[in-house]
């Protein structure tokens, strides 16, 4: 199957960015080759430019980018191809799916619009012919109902099958190489484990080549054949997958394949009291209804859940997207109106208004996935975390509060004295500590972690989740660690609740819920997270 | 803990030091910015500068094109000579020019009053009047006027009045009426429309009601009964237009409120505890200045317009006064005989609107780069 002349081959790519700050080199001379049929992964963490070599290779860059160098495929340099060529190669002979099926697809358009229009184009097919074509395709990508499907519009669709329709659509002319940006990452585990066996299964069916571009080693171990490890700009090792995870030969190399959270947290002690318990949380979201409508339609995001969490325990919430698990931690702080029973230190807070809670809220923490999205733009980090010492401790005075910013921020591992600086100067992994700074700014009791380290490179998750450790060492916090990522589940949790929509599917302590499973959906779950066992394996 | 304050903090680089950055490499937007400024200072200063002022009416320079020599021109002599002279009810005997005097011998059948010297004096042509010979019947009177040297570079208008002048003055009035009514357009609008998004529900739906109530209003219409109840004025303007397009910005301002009430930081202040007049004050409304300076740059235009289209339909500002709107109605109905009645006026408004309006794209591309 596969062959040894290489189709598409790197030399001393390079691209540079235009930005305010002067130029940005983004991709420092890099080669590379890819050979017909196999399977070649660049891993590396985000920044690493990874995803900029392919864009500069297909010429998709953003405007103020320029490559350098050269791409050849099947002896043309696509860096220097006129538009009508390139466009003969780009979408035809090499096409892209991207981490984002959402927003991949338009709309306003049905699937099958999507899919029957550049079938149309490219091969010059009459109406029926493509609308036939099409629904080979998506048989191809084993969506069930094709014939269905074709005429539902994206959103009627979930995560794992729109990225179905973008893998058909790339697949639609027959491609010689697919490049996969970050494919799965959008998707739950076991979505994700179904896409992978889907695109090994198609490699071996079609014959094509995939660059697999991703930060998860997990991924790259178990999906390909060679692998580039890429950092600022440069690969610095490359390698057949086996050698290069048997025996790495660069820091680099080693220091990733070593970043997977380690260590285990004790549970506390039996007499730990209790802080806060949900007795039957219930959470209630009215979809439609109305005058004409009929009766809306009611979908319980949290089902019933009790669970009561000791002082200094962390309880590990996992569960896949739509399960309910972050709608769970926000009903337990009152951030949501909810049914049930709520008690926190003794006191029942089921009924409490916003005036009510507000003296509690500096003992209940949040801390949010997205480090991007929670920290707001137009403030100073300082002033990000300080403000919560403006509601509850309205009598410090401005330079006590820059002193307590100056001492959270030591305490998280940043410089204080980039606290004048806004949140868009920090990396994702400075504004997740920015963020705990400011819930531990409060000395709180209780946190809720949202998948904090979901948006995060492995190695710095791996510097978050042993930061959350010693800081709930320190203070005898205690820990609702929600996350779909069992690996650091595991690392943080010593007790662990597995949910499915909206339900407790299982629970008990960590060390028992990962070495005896009782039900299949946990099972189902570990085994597409922590199995190492080739997709191509798998699909053979 | 005072060891660790020593740590001198690093100034950031702000959102909107950001924005002006990029805004400095946009071409097209600076240069706009550049002529908005000697717009409004030209308009400003000019006045106390041009010679003319913009009431002053010249019978003799009704509809005068616009020239850079000074006037009167050679043929323009005679026939002002001859207005003023028949006004003394009296008959050119002879006239010459010397110079930059004039000469001029009348005649009539009775004897000339000397007086009747002062009518030369009264015309805008002619100044320093004397008496130069006197017949000895006195029916035959010889006087010398100086020719009064005046440049009108705009020319002027059906009145004779300075048309440079005036088209400074309504710049003066058309670009505070379109800031001011801008400001109070901005300031409603977002005061209302970010209270309408965050709080929501209910308050939310009747505050929006309402906006949707005074759109309805036909505005033509609302401007005429402001007319009809506070008589014509200036500070009316302002008003009655600024009334109106507040609607807009509080619809767009609620829109993004809506937006950013969902945002993580705002949850995240939410679990803090941040009350809402502490959210609204803190995260929304800085979140918000973006899209409103935006706006408020595509706003000013729009009220000039506005207030321009009132002027030509005779609701706005009121003679003497002017502005451009109504400098462009009286040249539109000018076209054919004296054009530059209207080409200066609409010049002026036009590449004003032009400026603002890239000025208003090059902030949209500097505070969003992601849309670009």
């Amino acid at each position: 199957m596969t062959t040894t002349n290489p189709i598409l081959s790197v030399k001393n790519l390079s691209v540079r960015f235009r930005t305010l700050d002067g130029e940005v080199d983004a991709v420092k001379g890099i080669n590379l080759h890819v050979n017909a049929g196999e399977t070649v992964a660049i891993v590396g963490e985000s920044g690493s430019g990874k995803s900029q070599t392919m864009m500069a290779a297909m010429r998709l860059l953003a405007s103020n980018g320029v490559a350098g160098g050269e791409v050849d495929y099947r002896g043309k340099n696509l860096l220097t191809l006129d538009k009508a060529a390139l466009n003969g190669v780009r979408g035809a002979r090499i096409s892209m799916i991207f981490q984002e099926p959402m927003t991949s697809l338009d709309p306003l358009y049905t699937i099958g619009n999507q899919l029957i229009e550049p079938i149309r184009r490219h091969r010059k097919l009459g109406k029926a012919a493509a609308h036939k074509e099409a629904l080979r395709l998506l048989e191809l990508v084993k969506i069930p109902d094709p014939e269905r499907r074709m005429r539902s519009y994206p959103y009627e669709m979930s995560g794992g099958q729109r990225q179905r329709v973008m893998i058909a659509m790339a697949l639609a002319n027959d491609p010689d190489i697919l490049i996969a940006d970050e494919p799965t990452t959008a998707l739950d585990v076991t979505v994700q484990a179904q896409i992978l066996t889907l695109l090994a299964e198609l490699q071996r069916r079609l014959g094509m080549a995939i660059v697999f571009i991703t930060h998860d080693l997990n991924i790259v171990r178990r999906f390909s054949d060679r692998v580039y490890v890429m950092r600022s700009g440069q690969i610095v090792e490359e390698g057949e997958t086996e050698r290069v995870f048997a025996a790495p030969q660069h820091d680099y190399t080693k220091m990733l394949l070593a970043a997977e959270p380690t260590g285990r947290k004790a549970p506390p002690p039996a007499s730990a009291p209790m802080l806060l318990e949900g007795r039957n949380v219930e959470v209630a979201f009215r979809i439609g209804g109305g005058f004409l409508s009929g009766p809306p339609l009611t979908l319980r995001a949290v089902d019933r859940i009790s669970l009561s969490l000791k002082r200094g325990q962390t309880i590990g919430i996992v569960g896949e997207s739509g399960s309910g698990k972050s709608t769970l931690g926000r009903a337990l702080l009152r951030l949501l109106p909810s049914e049930g029973a709520i008690r926190f230190d003794h006191r029942d807070i089921s009924g409490a208004n916003a005036q009510a809670m507000r003296p509690l809220r500096r003992e209940l923490q949040l801390v949010f996935q997205d480090p991007f999205g929670s920290l707001s733009p137009r403030m100073t980090i300082g002033q990000v975390i300080t403000e919560g010492l403006l509601v509850h401790e309205p009598s410090l005075s401005a330079k006590d509060r820059d002193a307590r910013a100056v001492a959270a921020l030591q305490r998280v591992g940043l410089d204080p004295a980039m606290r004048n600086r806004y949140p868009h100067e920090f990396s994702g992994g400075q504004r997740q500590r920015i963020a705990i700074a400011r819930a531990m700014i409060l000395r709180p009791k209780v946190v809720v972690l949202d998948e904090p380290t979901s948006a995060l490179d492995r190695s710095v998750q791996k510097q978050i989740v042993e930061l959350l450790r010693d800081l709930q060492a320190e203070h005898e916090l205690s820990y609702l660690f929600i996350s779909h990522d069992l690996a650091v589940v595991r690392a943080m949790a010593d007790y662990i609740i597995v949910m499915r929509q909206g339900q407790i599917v299982e629970q008990g302590p960590t060390e028992e819920i990962f070495d005896r499973p009782r039900e299949d959906y946990t099972r189902a779950l570990m085994s597409a997270a922590i199995d190492d066992k080739k997709f191509r394996l798998a699909a053979v | 803990m005072t060891d660790v304050a020593i740590a001198a903090p690093v100034a950031g680089r702000s959102f909107w030091g950001d924005a002006w950055a990029r805004l400095k490499s946009n071409k097209a937007a600076m240069i706009s910015l550049f002529y908005l400024a000697l717009m409004a200072i030209v308009c400003v200063v000019g006045p106390y500068f041009v010679p003319h002022t913009y009431t002053t009416i010249y019978a003799d320079y009704v509809r005068t094109a616009p020239s850079f020599s000074a006037y009167p021109k050679a043929d323009m002599i005679e026939s002002a000579l001859r207005d003023a002279v028949k006004r003394m009810r009296v008959d050119v005997d002879e006239w010459h020019q010397d110079g930059d005097r004039v000469f001029v011998t009348v005649e009539a059948s009775k004897p000339v009053d000397e007086r009747s010297a002062r009518y030369l004096d009264r015309s805008d042509t002619f100044h320093d009047t004397r008496i130069e010979n006197k017949s000895d019947d006195g029916r035959k009177l010889t006087m010398s006027a100086a020719v009064k040297q005046q440049y009108f570079l705009f020319g002027t208008d059906n009145t004779g009045r300075d048309l440079l002048s005036r088209t400074l003055m309504a710049g003066r009035v058309s670009l505070a009426i379109g800031l001011l009514a801008g400001i109070v357009a901005v300031a409603i609008g977002v005061i209302y429309g970010a209270t309408a998004g965050f709080i929501g529900g209910k308050t939310d739906e009747v505050m929006m009601r309402i906006v949707d109530v005074l759109y309805s209003l036909p505005f033509i219409f609302f401007v005429i009964m402001l007319v009809v109840f506070f008589g014509r004025n200036f500070v009316l303007m302002f008003l009655a237009v600024g009334a109106v397009l507040w609607l807009d910005m509080a619809r767009i301002v609620r829109g993004q409120a809506l937006s950013i009430r969902r945002q993580e930081y705002v949850q995240a202040a939410e679990a803090l505890g941040v009350t809402r007049g502490g959210i609204l004050v803190r995260h929304i409304v800085p979140n918000l200045l973006g899209v409103v300076v935006i706006y408020m740059t595509l706003l000013v235009p729009q009220v000039i317009i506005l207030e321009s289209f009132l002027s030509f339909l005779g609701l706005g500002v009121q003679e003497p006064m002017t502005s451009w709107g109504v400098l462009i109605s009286t040249g539109a109905k000018n076209i054919g005989t004296a054009n530059w009645l209207l080409l200066f006026p609409a010049f002026f408004l036009v590449s004003t609107l032009f400026a603002l309006n890239f000025v208003g794209d090059g902030l949209r591309d500097a505070l969003d780069p992601k849309d670009r």
